[in-house]
């Protein structure tokens, strides 16, 4: 038992925060928002460069092989920098889902994905929308409950639908069953479903996490520097216990997020329950964090021009995406109340994570 | 990352969980903050300690047993699990153990630990005074050189166990020029010496869980010192950290009232509404978040990590979260919340009324939350003072 990630495990973040943070600054997001896909090659390009689309694509097909234990660490990074480019999307849903159909779709995809050289974008049966579908080359997409397809985006119909967060770009897919036969079906399709739903909802909260982070960051600065009353509105006790909440909630929220990783990565049994967990705790902390960010930043934060909004429209939309929190609670619920989840001292490990 | 338990680990665990099968009272305690209670109380600690369960991770020659944090969150989880008695000694084992491990002298560590693991001494804490409560530096309390004895005068208040303790552990000036934390002295006083007076106070639960002790000229010997003169303001923090931090309060023991609330939602479910339900759920996730960062902790501190300011992240969220779980229990029980258990009517209801009104204090002791929200502010986050 040790609940620590390793020096390289630690280095690979930190590397990656470095990079993020020098690649994509608040100027990058904004300049994105201004062109028709949101999204920028280049950088992706430079993503791939460091293997961060790969990060899950076995050695063989040319990624990282890496786990979720390491991803969730990347994923934090890319909520801090708000980066648009479709991380959750390809690198943290369609990768593992790919290896996990397997066959030749899996040999052909999986290695452009890590090249950065394709984009692949996933539906959910219980999703009304999928994202970043916009620029994807492949789409894996549900019909009823229980048969997969996968379709170039050519063939896919999508009705893109404008949301709060410029950077989210979502649409509905439509397409026609008659002529393709799904990759899965029947049993087999509901588990992959199930595995995408949960790996979206760890990326979605391991991002959370990030950009929670990020905007207690932008608040301390600013609370250190504004000046009220002769002094800075950050040495006031209702300022600091404000954000103080919001560290609290961030802290208590992150060993849950990576709990929920290292149940992903090796399949454990209570694994839906603990993303579920961990969407709900991180996309709470991230919620808490845009409230306090935006009031200790006054009138300047609820300016366009001011950057705290790229955080607060992230946190909104990580809310909104691959489950809101009703459906994670429900699912924490059945697990409790219907299912075996195990409470009570002693049963946190019980059985493997 | 490595989140199995290791055989030994696991073993260590059956046995904890069978002697404690086999050894905890069928029926429960009374109140050690009553004169019968206290007495069952110190026999079941006796037995703990003889058993070698009293404090696990000390030192064997120290009355423990050698674990490491790691067991000792097991020994909690299994003690708590069991439905074992409340520790009436936590100020001992929890607070001042600890720190006379890191600043006793070896003398100090064998006189006084292996009675603090069989509670044969049980321990108040003495740092609130009239005048010094949140602004603990304010300690007006004197402690002079007289000899080889300090000489004590002044007052301390809200002495938790203070009615039934031996010894009673606090922050007193030895400096009388020093001002603010400068000048004082960490202290261990008998609390049945000439010219200490213990004064009971009945708490908002009718209980005297805590008393005021009043020091007329009481002499101390300078042996009772614990680290150096004028340095006893680091000697309590470090004792405070162990508190809000780690020891204190477990995870178990959330995780315990977690899963009561649970059953008590089972068995009141018909009459509950959603919201109530879905916050039980949301309760059981935060008692997991408590517990999951904990293993963090202690992982970090097995490799050598220490506890800091961050222990008042840890203080707010056990805090407020037991508060939460306590006030969705008295709304389950709903028009019985606000009987007493000698009510005819009271079937069900359990301890959780006493409990509620114990949870209020939790915000209260060990240092205001408003206080760990400043630390949190100043030390972790950065802001200005």
């Amino acid at each position: 038992m040790d609940f620590r990630y390793s020096d390289d495990q630690i280095l690979l973040q930190s590397t990656v925060r470095d990079f993020l943070a020098k690649e994509c600054t608040p100027e990058v997001v904004r300049a994105l928002w201004e062109t028709p896909t949101a999204r920028s090659a280049a950088l992706w390009k430079k993503l791939a460069e460091v293997g961060v689309p790969g990060l899950l694509v076995p050695e063989a097909h040319g990624g990282m092989g890496m786990s979720e234990l390491e991803a969730v660490l990347i994923l934090e990074e890319a909520g801090r920098a708000a980066l648009a480019e479709p991380l959750v999307a390809s690198a943290a849903v369609a990768a593992p889902l790919l290896r996990e159909i397997g066959g030749e779709l899996a040999s052909e995809w999986l290695p452009r994905i890590a090249a950065g050289e394709a984009v692949v974008a996933v539906g959910h049966p219980a999703l009304p929308f999928v994202e970043d579908a916009h620029v994807a080359d492949l789409l894996l997409l549900p019909r009823g409950e229980d048969a997969l397809f996968a379709l170039p985006r050519a063939s896919v119909r999508l009705e893109e639908q404008p949301a709060l967060d410029p950077s989210r770009r979502i649409a509905r897919a439509e397409f026609d069953a008659g002529a393709v036969r799904p990759v899965a079906r029947g049993a087999q399709a509901c588990a992959l479903f199930a595995a995408a739903l949960d790996r979206g909802a760890l990326a979605c909260a391991a991002q959370a996490l990030g950009a929670c982070d990020r905007m207690l960051d932008l608040s301390v600065a600013y609370a250190s520097q504004r000046r009220q009353f002769g002094k800075p509105i950050g040495s006031y006790q209702a300022v600091k216990h404000m954000l103080a909440n919001a560290k609290v909630a961030l802290e208590y929220a992150r060993p849950v997020v990576q709990r929920a990783a290292a149940s992903v990565a090796r399949g454990a049994a209570a694994r839906a329950a603990h993303v579920s967990m961990a969407k709900l705790t991180a996309c709470d902390a991230a919620r808490l964090a845009a409230r306090v960010a935006l009031q200790c930043h006054g009138a300047i934060g609820y300016t366009w021009e001011q950057d705290l909004h790229l955080w607060m429209r992230r946190a909104w939309s990580l809310a909104q995406s691959w489950g809101r929190a009703p459906f994670h609670l429900a699912r924490v619920r059945a697990a409790i109340l219907e299912g075996s989840l195990p409470i009570g001292p002693g049963s946190t490990f019980a059985g493997g994570s | 990352m490595d989140l199995e338990y290791t055989p030994r680990q696991q073993a260590f665990r059956a046995e904890v969980r069978a002697w404690l099968e086999a050894n905890v009272p069928r029926e429960p305690l009374g109140s050690f903050d009553t004169a019968e209670g206290a007495r069952q109380h110190r026999a079941w600690e006796k037995r703990l300690d003889a058993a070698g369960y009293a404090m696990v991770p000390w030192p064997v020659e120290y009355g423990g047993r050698g674990a490491d944090l790691l067991e000792w969150l097991i020994f909690e989880e299994e003690y708590y699990r069991a439905g074992a008695p409340r520790r009436i000694n936590q100020n001992g084992i929890f607070l001042l153990g600890p720190t006379i491990m890191e600043y006793g002298t070896p003398s100090q560590k064998a006189r006084f630990l292996p009675k603090i693991a069989s509670s044969e001494e049980v321990w108040a804490q003495g740092w609130s005074e009239p005048n010094a409560g949140s602004d603990m530096a304010a300690i007006a309390t004197t402690a002079l050189r007289d000899g080889d004895h300090y000489v004590i005068r002044g007052q301390k208040t809200w002495a938790s166990r203070g009615a039934f303790a031996d010894w009673l552990f606090g922050l007193f000036r030895t400096d009388p020029a020093s001002e603010r934390h400068h000048g004082l002295s960490f202290v261990l006083v008998p609390l049945n010496i000439p010219g200490v007076t213990v004064r009971p106070i009945a708490q908002l639960d009718g209980e005297t869980g805590f008393a005021e002790v009043f020091f007329d000229d009481a002499r101390v010997p300078v042996a009772n010192r614990l680290g150096d003169e004028g340095a006893g303001w680091s000697v309590a923090m470090s004792t405070a950290g162990f508190e809000r931090g780690l020891m204190l309060r477990s995870p178990a023991r959330f995780q315990d009232t977690a899963r009561r609330l649970v059953e008590l939602y089972r068995a009141n479910a018909a009459d509950a509404e959603e919201r109530v339900r879905d916050e039980v759920i949301r309760c059981v996730v935060a008692a997991e978040a408590y517990t999951l960062e904990t293993y963090r902790t202690v992982s970090r501190m097995l490799a050598g990590g220490k506890i800091g300011a961050e222990a008042s992240l840890n203080k707010i969220f056990w805090s407020e979260l037991d508060i939460r779980m306590h006030e969705l229990a008295l709304e389950l029980l709903g028009d019985r919340a606000d009987l007493l258990p000698e009510a005819p009517a009271a079937e069900g209801v359990g301890d959780w009324l006493d409990a509620y009104l114990f949870s209020l204090s939790g915000p209260i002791y060990a240092g205001t939350n408003e206080i760990q929200r400043n630390i949190i502010a100043e030390r972790i986050l950065g802001l200005p003072r």
